[in-house]
């Protein structure tokens, strides 16, 4: 199972990770591994667009919710591009939906 | 329950083959249950979410023992049997993490599987037996148009390795 992830630096200051695929506890660690690394390169303002996420489970969430922490302390945030319902839905139940700022659009993500 | 087994699914303790127990059981479920594709999406999540564990809990006992899937299905529901073979756990004294508005709440990263569980399904029910626990997650539902065609037994292990890539449907 592949999971994909792009990263896009062409809307600076803010860096793209587009993630496509499945985020399970067998795929996680690569998106933690990449989250961690944009922070260790100075990329403290990150929007994680989720448009091409068919599936994310619980570690998924955590993944995020690490991944908010880092940049965070470096006066950045970790924002996101969601509009899927069956994605969503996670975040509703968890209350996550506090915790990040869910954008509809990358442009609208990167235009505040 | 009282019911039929519909099939049974022996999966290695390990973190790629959740991915094969949910495609098994969204096609099973799509295929026999008159279901919308957000309850079956909602199935898929609960079952993936016990799998986790179980598998988890496999590896911190016997990696090699496998996790047992069964799929029953009665008039008016189909049951996802989990079981697993490791220490066991009571879901009512989990810590759960903080508030999620609390600061400290980062620091979790765990911690959202049980409740995930228990709010995607009709019933969710943690049993803990004397070696492992079986979880059973239960949607309402009547049946579909088609055939029963008895119980199938699948070795997860025994499948050859390459699946067909996910289809993407929303």
């Amino acid at each position: 199972m592949e999971l994909g992830l792009e990263v896009d630096e062409s809307r600076r200051p803010y860096t793209v990770l587009a993630v496509k695929g499945e985020v399970d506890v067998y795929t996680a660690p690569r998106l933690r591994e990449k989250l961690v690394e944009l922070v260790s390169q100075g990329k403290h303002q990150i929007v994680v667009d989720l448009e091409g996420v068919d599936f994310l489970d619980s570690t998924g969430l955590g993944v995020l919710v690490g991944g908010l922490k880092r940049p965070r302390s470096h006066d950045g945030d970790l924002e996101l591009v969601c509009t899927y319902q069956r994605i969503l839905k996670v975040f509703e139940i968890t209350g996550l939906t506090k915790v990040f700022a869910i954008h509809s659009s990358v442009d609208e993500a990167v235009a505040h | 329950m009282q019911g039929a087994l519909v099939l049974e699914l022996d999966v290695p303790s390990s973190p790629e083959f959740i991915a094969i127990v949910r495609l098994v059981v969204a096609s099973v479920a799509s295929s026999r249950r008159a279901l919308a594709d957000e309850r079956i999406d909602d199935l898929k999540l609960a079952v993936s979410e016990a799998c986790t564990n179980a598998i988890e809990a496999n590896r911190s006992v016997s990696p090699t023992a496998p996790v047992h899937v069964e799929i029953w299905e009665a008039p008016d529901r189909l049951e996802v049997n989990i079981e697993d073979s490791g220490p066991g756990f009571d879901p009512d004294t989990l810590e759960f993490p903080p508030p999620i508005t609390d600061p400290e709440r980062l620091n979790f990263e765990r911690g959202l599987g049980i409740p995930l569980i228990k709010t995607l399904v009709d019933k969710a029910a943690f049993l803990r037996k004397e070696n492992g626990t079986s979880v059973r997650v239960t949607v309402f539902g009547g049946p579909a148009d088609g055939d029963d065609t008895g119980a199938i037994f699948m070795d997860v292990s025994k499948l050859p390795s390459m699946l067909p890539p996910p289809v993407r449907g929303r």
